[in-house]
């Protein structure tokens, strides 16, 4: 029964399936989130991931990842953070329901009075200072920090992976070079978060927790945060194994696991699959159609957008906080994208130009 | 003798809290009084960080989860212990492994290196976790915007510090998460030898950026992650990155009380 329990969840599990399955929640999250944070969906989805998890610790291999020290964070971590995202959206729910009828936000009834600091607030600062501090030791006595061999520069281990905090970019590596997944899409991110307040800043709905009047900033938030950063972490940490080959979560990490390499330029694609020429000689004649691609994708989407769907966003915002945002917005959108086109055609690189080490 | 006028008994706690020691520690007295609860706040340098209210919606648990006080309390013990490993612990190839085998083998109840890596495992949580409440309560928006960026610049110094923490035991597990890592660094566009654009920036047939002149080289202190990269390590997660943290947390929690503090519907 567990066993094929096990193999059906290991050939089911694939980048893109997870991926997929992934943002089919995501989008049912937010579409209809007071239906979904109901105790109704909730309890069973907690109910379907804590199952998984008992049934895992029955695999002597899922036990080894997921109770790796280092990898523990991570199990609390995922299950930290959904409570926090089920519960800051079933406020906001509730917040947006009592101003459907009129009546003021839950916070406002409290936020013009003051209460004195000590004790009120002092009391719970310290309250979740013992808590946490009685935790860690626990946490400190339980489990052992992890030391391997001491360091050799001659024997890497394999896989070798970064941080776990760091493992969405690695994961990221995947589907785009160094360039762009370790120093770009970081720097992005950054710039990114920062830019948010200056973006966003209508100030009716700071204060409080809120959905319906928040709702596309939210949602890519929410995206950005679960889907490319959370998610990616998951698949990096527990999905990939020697080589950086996928398995899924209840199949051992066999380093000889052999998988084809059968990705193609798009350059390839159109020269030889589609023209049958043969690929020029020159990189700009060859990697002309990807440069292209790639210009079409950052000037046309902004310039029919601030027309047809955006066209609220552009007035509101004027031309350069418009042009930031969606600029941020293609580069996120990036990620998925070339995640999808490697999933269904075997897509290596949109432009290759390896002399310069420019690969996109 | 039954009438013999009582003898007052002798009270412990008033003697202490009357005496001039404890007074000249403790300023006041402790009733329930609003004035002594305020001076309780006023008078003390570290609950002086607080104003002395706060408006009621601010101080709910429900509102704040507390996320980015117990970020700083986190960073608090981190210090304390991070300070007791630094006892034990020296940063070059040859001692460093021997170091934190020591500690854990001579040390006794040596949970000291535990706290200090579940500690830094626990400061990365609960900094998302106080970005996403921040986030979620529209709290970013102005006048906090620049309060905000403040906290993404704490964000990410906290991911470096952890980061750089990672190669101090100098054991696989962190030379090869190190490398991994910075191998990134090799890609960064100009700066980087294998980085886009860096084949341009060149005299003649001089090549300006190569492996031992690009960014990840100033990082590493080498071209591998060896005793340079150790050291640099070292400095940057013991004094570099704590002390820019402490500034910019000081910043932070001034700019929370300058912009109104913890925010409410208007
Ligand atoms: C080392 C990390 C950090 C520490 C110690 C810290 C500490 C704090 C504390 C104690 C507060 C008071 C309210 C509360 O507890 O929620 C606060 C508020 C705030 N934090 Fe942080 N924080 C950190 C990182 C961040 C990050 C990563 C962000 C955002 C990206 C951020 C943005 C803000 C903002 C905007 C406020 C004002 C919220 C309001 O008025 O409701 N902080 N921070």
């Amino acid at each position: 029964m567990i066993e094929t329990f096990r193999q059906l969840v290991n050939s089911f599990a694939s980048p893109v399936t997870i991926f997929t399955s992934a943002m089919v929640l995501f989008i049912l999250f937010v579409t209809f989130p007071a239906q979904m944070t109901s105790p109704w969906i909730t309890l069973p989805i907690v109910a379907v991931v804590v199952a998984f998890f008992a049934v895992g610790l029955t695999d002597p291999h899922f036990v080894s990842i997921v109770t790796a020290p280092d990898n523990v964070p991570i199990v609390a971590l995922l299950f930290i953070t959904g409570y926090f995202t089920w519960y800051s959206m079933r406020k906001a729910c509730e917040n947006d329901r009592r101003m459907a009828r009129g009546e003021p936000p839950k916070e406002k009834l409290e936020s013009e009075e003051k209460v004195l600091v000590f004790p009120y607030l002092i009391y719970i600062e310290f309250v979740i200072a013992l808590v946490y501090a009685i935790g860690l030791v626990v946490w400190s006595i339980l489990l052992k920090a992890p030391l391997e061999e001491p360091a050799n520069p001659t024997v890497a281990p394999n896989p070798s992976k970064a941080p776990w905090y760091f493992l969405g970019l690695q994961e990221m590596l995947v589907y785009y070079d160094p360039w762009i997944a370790g120093v770009l899409f970081p720097t992005l991110i950054i710039i990114g978060l920062c830019a948010i307040p200056y973006i966003d800043r209508d100030t009716e709905t700071s204060g409080f927790f809120s959905f319906k009047a928040r709702r596309p900033v939210i949602t890519v938030f929410l995206f950005g945060f679960w889907i490319l950063w959370i998610l990616l972490i998951l698949v990096g940490t527990f999905l990939r194994g020697p080589n950086w080959n996928f398995f899924g979560p209840f199949e051992f990490w066999d380093v000889h696991k052999v998988v084809p390499l059968l990705n193609v330029n798009l350059s390839e694609f159109i020269f030889i699959k589609w023209l049958a020429w043969g690929l020029p000689k020159q990189w700009f004649v060859r990697e002309a159609p990807g440069i292209i691609l790639v210009l079409l994708y950052f000037m046309v989407p902004p310039a029919i957008l601030a027309k047809t769907l955006f066209k609220k966003y552009y007035k509101k915002l004027g031309p350069v906080r418009y042009s930031v945002m969606v600029m941020l917005l293609l580069f996120m959108l990036a990620l998925p994208i070339k995640m999808y086109f490697r999933w269904a055609f075997n897509l290596k690189y949109i432009v290759a130009i390896p002399e310069f080490f420019f690969n996109i | 003798m039954a009438d013999a006028p009582k003898k007052p008994k002798f009270d412990l706690a008033k003697f202490i809290t009357e005496g001039q020691i404890w007074k000249s520690m403790f300023r006041h007295g402790y009733t329930t009084s609003d004035r002594d609860r305020s001076l309780s706040v006023l008078t003390n340098v570290f609950f002086h960080l607080h104003p002395v209210k706060v408006r009621k919606s601010g101080a709910r648990f429900g509102f704040t989860w507390c996320a980015g006080g117990l970020s700083f309390f986190v960073f608090l013990t981190l210090v304390v212990s991070g300070i007791l490993l630094m006892f034990y612990y020296r940063p070059t190839v040859e001692y460093a492994y021997n170091d934190i085998v020591a500690l854990r083998e001579h040390v006794p109840f040596g949970i000291m290196r535990e706290l200090h890596r579940w500690g830094a495992h626990a400061m990365i949580i609960t900094v998302w976790i106080h970005m996403f409440r921040v986030f979620m309560t529209g709290s970013y928006k102005p006048p906090r915007e620049f309060n905000w960026v403040i906290g993404v610049i704490l964000l990410v110094l906290t991911m470096l510090l952890s980061f750089t923490g990672y190669l101090l035991p100098w054991d696989q597990l962190a030379m090869w998460a190190i490398t991994v890592g910075s191998n990134m660094a090799r890609a960064t566009p100009f700066l980087g030898h294998e980085g886009p654009g860096a084949s341009l920036l060149s005299i003649g047939d001089i090549q300006l950026v190569t492996a031992g002149s690009d960014v990840r080289f100033a990082l590493l202190g080498g071209r591998f992650v060896g005793a340079g990269a150790l050291l640099r390590f070292y400095i940057l997660h013991c004094v570099a990155i704590p002390t820019v943290v402490v500034i910019l947390m000081a910043v932070h929690f001034w700019r929370i009380r300058k912009d109104g503090g913890i925010s409410g519907p208007l």
